[in-house]
């Protein structure tokens, strides 16, 4: 029998849904939508008689103070009825198949009632004016709806039955490639989705015909997602002949010859003081913490699945890198996230977006919503991150999700043993998201929301939670040998890495699943969330079961490592596929890529002045990358875990911090510190300078918050456009090269990364003629720091009137791609350049002077320049400022006309530089600290809340801290406190 | 003499077990976290504690309304258990997720007929807040609060929304000192009551003062640093004003 029960809150007024819904409409213009109501609704099908259906409403779904509910069966008129005037209803519910985490809580709850083996499926209904149906879905579709994970249905539900397919019957596909050509090849690894190059295809026919039989479709598949570009970086890895500026270079592997290189010198030159525990081998990266812990961290990407569905993309982007640290060494307890969102801006006009993409604000919502919900319900504080706007993001929007973990010493090591069971826990496995390895290698097209639907997960962060309290309870127990998580490729890529030397065996009908109907092949590569693989020693196995069992996740025997170095996969006995092991990890044919970078030439500067110091100062507040993230910072939880000493938002006017940091242990004072760089605007302008200018962007951060500048850790995230092509290759190879200058530079390693690649959206445009938007080259550094003692660690947020403000390091006048450049009134001229020696020298610098305890307040200078980083000081500390430009320590500043030259000192965006309060009793110990890097007293600190600058002419602008904060702050302040 | 001993609730989902759990040792008690199935299976291991705590997080997932599969556990397999612990005079606190699941079991604000005279709906931003607020304290014998007057802590949910049954009912429960925690006003005079709670009401008690439940997270502020404005402000090494209601609770058991 089949109910549907809506639930609605009796007051109105409490209606938000309702209330978004009217003012969204509004807002573009879609239909006269003057009110609206909703409900949330339950399809409930089981053995229940109205009775039992109506005790389970009033016990279970409906609050009894603020809601009331309906009961009867989906299609009766009552459930309908118009309501206040309203007769328009609409039905949102998810797609058979697509995860519906609160029907499965439910679900789960309506059986604890004592109604075991009961259906649920949740839905959210809306009561609209008068409107014919076509109106009614164009509105859902556009507002409450995305198709690609959900069905709209206007007017009543002809659903019958919840009831699924039925059980799939075994069968194999042979997937033969001989005799096929080039073209037929190319057609082949399309039409399946597989993303193999030819050449890989020919390696693949030349194996099988040695076998002397054709590859079957399981085969297939599983070389296509071990060979994905997001399953084995092929470019990256790849051998590259590059020509760059500095010349002609060859490597064999590039990244182990840039990026793994230089964390190989520093870890060498740090000899015996090695703080490194396991780098670039594990789903994230290991450092010594204290005498007993390490750390980890990992930042992964989720572009594609995300710019497709921003909700459920983003929320499974960051399960996925919060399993990636849990599936570390014998697993890490995760204590931060992070998140960064790369985006076109918000006020770009419908017209101006390509056909098929997610407008940007709303796309921005989504990816909000999504990691919020899934990192509270998660109970890892997301404390540090950022969000970019780049018009070349309209298309391929970045979303970069990290976590940080804690572990006990000795446990970053782990190793399969032959014989021991291949374990998978946590959720059950459906048809969603298959294909996401290739498909997240494959570039996106204005149809990808409706051909790849399949390829998007939707998250259920419970789910999740549940899998993290039972994986570190049997890691206390040492109830596993080895542990890696579910992501991309599903088991084919997690059986496949355990078992890539030793060889494993699965039964694949063993694997439980969600529904029946799924093929031997779906079961294989399926990337349902929320899922972690076990190398389990057979004598363990009671032990574990009862430990999963008290944590309520279920656990499975699904096969075991054998030694025998091949893959062998069976369905209910009988032999699926097979596969040598070394064939698929080491057989993929290598190429020598070509690869070619250029910069352009810096573009001749032109002024236009405008406005004053000040309202130039108002003007960057105001720009998207520089305002407050407030509205989104308050949606995330950044204090579960209570382990937080240096918040995102600081001081009592909650301005923006620099690096964030926690505790590493509850009760103890060493902290870790999270920073991030990113200078997408470079990107376009020079690579090399791009990904320098933001990984000495992040170590300034984590540095400002108190790190030990000898002891940071480097992550980088490569998102990029086609790198098939020769010149975007290039961009990548001298974007590695900075990584590997300046890891050495600052003998600051990079213990993991990722990458992202073919990040261009190719679409049709008006006149018929095909388009493409590529994303700027975007690399995304990470810092991990650590505090010696986080009562020591000093915040942005100005402190205290009479104290000294001091500028440490050289500021020159070098504006393109800075905020200023933004606002209009300068073009053109140098960017700002990295000189590695001497950022390393005001980085070390700043610490030593922190050290001393006479910094009150320290923030390093970024976007927007020395005016907009004092601003932010101030209006975190709510006080206010006085800075002379003349007395900035400059180069190549003196020869520009003064105009400009005010403009330059006060907004230029030289990297490795900061300001510092300066605590007034204590300036003789700051100097001494400095030592010989340039750096001088700017200006003050004062009570009355106004900024002045003093322009190199002796005139000074002023704005109040109000129309300051009221700038950084925006439209979405007033909201934030309603 | 023994510590008190805190017996701290988790569920799946639960999520601010550990720091519950470390508040109340920092408060001179003994913590002890166990998950809700084990407890059912053996409701005798809340005989040797003094005080119930469930702690914040997602019970469930919140997926249905927040709190309620949890309340729907404790009073189908646990009311004995409960019964009998404040009987015994037991303490029970519950925090922000915590204080939902009070609120739906019914063992806070029933009024004679067992009929639940409030509930937290939907903050009316209709959206999730991580902020800090002020809060006025009237302890009336609300065992938890006793003196305290004023103190700031962070709160984090997205349905914390205080609504009461009937202006009648509201009148009753203030009346009868139930409701001892208010958001009050920052130092600039601007209202903190982040979520549109009737009366700024942040927290309610029994009529016996020994049951309390609260949004704001008082596990949060148990140390200087966690503040937001400590740097350079608040000496690193002092408590936080949430530690007195830890240790309101282990005195009172003592």
């Amino acid at each position: 029998m089949l109910w549907e029960v809506d639930v609605s809150l009796t007051d109105a007024n409490g209606d938000h849904a309702a209330r978004q819904l009217v003012a969204a409409a509004r807002d573009l213009g879609l239909v006269e939508c003057l009110g609206a109501r909703t409900a949330a609704g339950w399809l409930v099908e089981g053995d229940l008689d109205r009775g039992q259906l109506e005790q389970i409403a009033t016990r279970l779904l409906a609050d009894p103070v603020s809601e009331v509910f309906l009961a009867d069966e989906p299609g009766s008129p009552r459930l309908t009825a118009a309501w206040d005037g309203l007769s328009t209803v609409v039905h949102v519910l998810p797609r058979p198949g697509v995860t519906d985490p609160a029907g499965l809580t439910a679900a789960e709850a309506i059986d604890r009632l004592g109604h075991p083996g009961v259906t649920v499926r949740s839905l959210r209904k809306y009561w609209l004016p008068p409107m014919d149906a076509t109106a009614a879905e164009t509105l859902a579709k556009r507002l409450l709806a995305n198709d690609a994970i959900h069905d709209v249905v206007v007017g009543p539900l002809a659903i019958r039955s919840l009831a699924g397919g039925g059980n799939w019957s075994f069968a194999s596909h042979p997937a033969p490639l001989t005799g096929l050509d080039d073209a037929a090849l190319e057609q082949l690894s399309r039409d399946r989705c597989l993303a193999l190059s030819v050449a890989e295809l020919h390696a693949i026919r030349d194996h099988f015909a040695a076998l002397g039989r054709p590859p079957v479709e399981i085969e297939l598949e599983t070389i296509a997602q071990t060979w994905s570009e997001h399953c084995c970086h092929k470019t990256l890895t790849s051998p590259v002949d590059h020509e760059g500026p500095a010349g002609r270079a060859s490597y064999g592997n590039l990244l182990k010859e840039t990026v793994f290189a230089a964390t190989q010198e520093v870890r060498r030159s740090l000899g015996s003081g090695d703080w490194c525990v396991s780098v670039f081998r594990d789903n994230s990266g290991v450092v010594r913490f204290d005498g007993d812990h390490d750390i980890c961290v990992k930042v992964e990407t989720h572009n594609h699945p995300s710019a497709i569905e921003p909700y459920g993309g983003a929320a499974t982007g960051l399960g996925g890198v919060i399993r990636d640290v849990l599936g570390t060494g014998l697993a890490a307890k995760p204590v931060a996230n992070l998140d960064v969102f790369c985006v076109a801006p918000t006020d770009t006009p419908a017209a101006e977006l390509p056909p098929g993409v997610i407008p940007p604000e709303r796309l921005l919502a989504g990816i909000v919503a999504g990691v919020r919900d899934y990192g509270n319900r998660m109970g890892i504080p997301t404390i540090a991150g950022a969000v970019a706007f780049h018009p070349g993001y309209v298309g391929n929007p970045l979303v970069f999700c990290g976590t940080v973990g804690i572990m006990p010493r000795g446990s970053a090591d782990a190793a399969v043993q032959p014989g021991d069971l291949v374990v998978v826990a946590g959720g059950r496995t459906g048809r969603d998201g298959i294909h996401g390895a290739t498909f997240s290698s494959i570039e996106l097209t204005s149809e990808s929301e409706t051909e790849s639907g399949g390829a998007v997960q939707i998250g259920h962060a419970i789910h999740e939670k549940t899998l993290t309290d039972f994986v570190l309870e049997a890691a206390r127990q040492r109830l596993f040998h080895a542990i890696t998580d579910c992501g991309a490729g599903g088991l084919s890529s997690a059986v496949g890495e355990m078992g890539a030397t030793l060889g494993a065996e699965v039964e694949l009908d063993r694997v439980p699943l969600k529904y029946a109907g799924l093929s031997a092949t779906e079961v294989w590569i399926s990337e349902a969330q929320e899922r972690m693989v076990l190398a389990v020693d057979p004598a363990d196995w009671d032990r574990l079961v009862a430990t999963a069992a008290a944590e309520g996740v279920e656990v499975s025997a699904i096969g075991s490592f054998t030694g025998t170095g091949r893959l062998v996969l069976r369905w209910q006995g009988e032999l699926a596929g097979e596969l040598d092991c070394h064939f698929l990890h080491e057989g993929r044919p290598r190429k020598t890529l070509p690869s070619r970078c250029m910069p352009p030439a810096d573009a001749p500067v032109v002024w236009h002045p405008r406005g004053d110091l000040a309202a130039t100062v108002l003007d960057i507040l105001a720009l998207p990358d520089v305002a407050s993230k407030e509205w989104i910072i308050r949606q995330y939880d950044h204090e579960v875990q209570g382990a937080s000493v240096t918040k995102p938002l600081l001081g009592p006017g909650d301005g923006p911090a620099d690096g964030t940091v926690i505790r590493g242990v509850l009760g103890r004072d060493r902290g870790i510190v999270l920073g991030v760089g990113l200078r997408h605007r470079i990107g376009p302008l020079d690579p090399y300078q791009m990904a320098a200018g933001g990984i000495v962007e992040a170590i300034a951060n984590v540095v400002a918050a108190g790190a030990d500048p000898h002891r940071i850790a480097l992550l980088d995230n490569f998102c990029w456009g086609d790198t098939r092509r020769p010149d975007s290759l290039g961009t990548l190879v001298e974007a590695c090269r900075a990584c590997h200058d300046l890891a050495i530079a600052f003998a600051a390693p990079f213990v993991s990364g990722k990458d992202s690649l073919n990040n261009v959206f190719s679409y049709t445009g008006s006149d018929g003629s095909p388009r493409e938007i590529s994303i700027p080259p975007t690399l995304l550094a990470t810092a991990l720091g650590q505090v010696p003692d986080v009562r020591r660690c000093v915040s942005p947020d100005l402190k205290r009137p009479g104290s000294r403000l001091a500028i440490v390091g050289l500021s020159r006048p070098d504006l393109a791609g800075s905020q200023l450049e933004l606002t209009g009134r300068v073009s053109g001229g140098a960017i700002p350049r990295v000189d590695p020696a001497a950022c390393r020298a005001s980085i070390h610098a700043v610490a030593r002077a922190q050290a001393t305890g006479s910094v009150l307040a320290c923030h390093d200078i970024s976007d927007g320049g020395l005016a907009t980083a004092v601003a932010e000081m101030a209006i975190g500390g709510l006080l206010g400022a006085r800075i002379d430009l003349a007395k900035v320590p400059c180069e190549g500043a003196a020869e520009l006309p003064a105009t400009a030259r005010d403009l330059a000192i006060a907004f230029g965006e030289s990297p490795g530089r900061f300001i510092c309060e300066v605590a007034p009793d204590r300036e003789e110990l700051f100097a001494e600290a400095l030592g010989d890097v340039p750096w001088a007293f700017i200006g003050g600190v004062a009570a009355p809340p106004v900024f002045e600058i003093q322009a190199t002419s002796g005139e000074s602008s002023k704005a109040t801290l109000a129309a300051l904060a009221t700038a950084w702050r925006g439209p979405h302040a007033a909201e934030e406190n309603s | 003499m023994l510590a008190p001993r805190a017996l701290v609730l988790r569920a799946p989902g639960t999520n601010c077990d550990h720091e519950t759990a470390h508040a109340f040792e920092r408060a001179g008690g003994l913590a002890r976290r166990i998950h809700v199935r084990a407890l059912a299976e053996r409701p005798g291991i809340a005989d040797d504690h003094q005080i119930l705590c469930i702690p914040g997080g997602f019970s469930y997932g919140d997926d249905v309304a927040s709190g309620r599969i949890l309340a729907l556990e404790l009073v189908t397999r646990l009311a004995d258990m409960l019964q009998r612990f404040r009987d015994r005079g037991g303490l029970v606190l519950g925090i922000c997720n915590g204080f939902q699941v009070l609120l739906q079991t019914g063992l806070l604000l029933t009024d004679p007929a067992g009929q639940r005279q409030a509930t937290l709906a939907h903050n009316h931003s209709g959206r999730y807040v991580d902020r800090w607020v002020r809060l006025r304290c009237q302890p009336g014998n609300c065992v938890f609060l006793q003196g305290l007057t004023e103190i700031e802590l962070p709160v984090a949910h997205a349905e914390g929304r205080f609504v009461a049954r009937s202006p009648a009912d509201l009148e009753h429960l203030s009346a009868g000192g139930q409701l001892p925690l208010r958001y009050s006003p920052d130092a600039a005079g601007r209202p903190t009551n982040p979520n549109g709670s009737v009366a700024d009401v942040a927290g309610a008690c029994d009529a016996s003062g020994r049951v309390f439940g609260l949004m704001p997270h008082p596990e949060r502020f148990i140390a200087a640093t966690q503040h937001p404005a400590w740097h350079g402000r608040l000496d690193p090494d002092t408590a936080g004003s949430g530690l007195a209601v830890f240790i309101n609770a282990v005195r009172a058991t003592a």
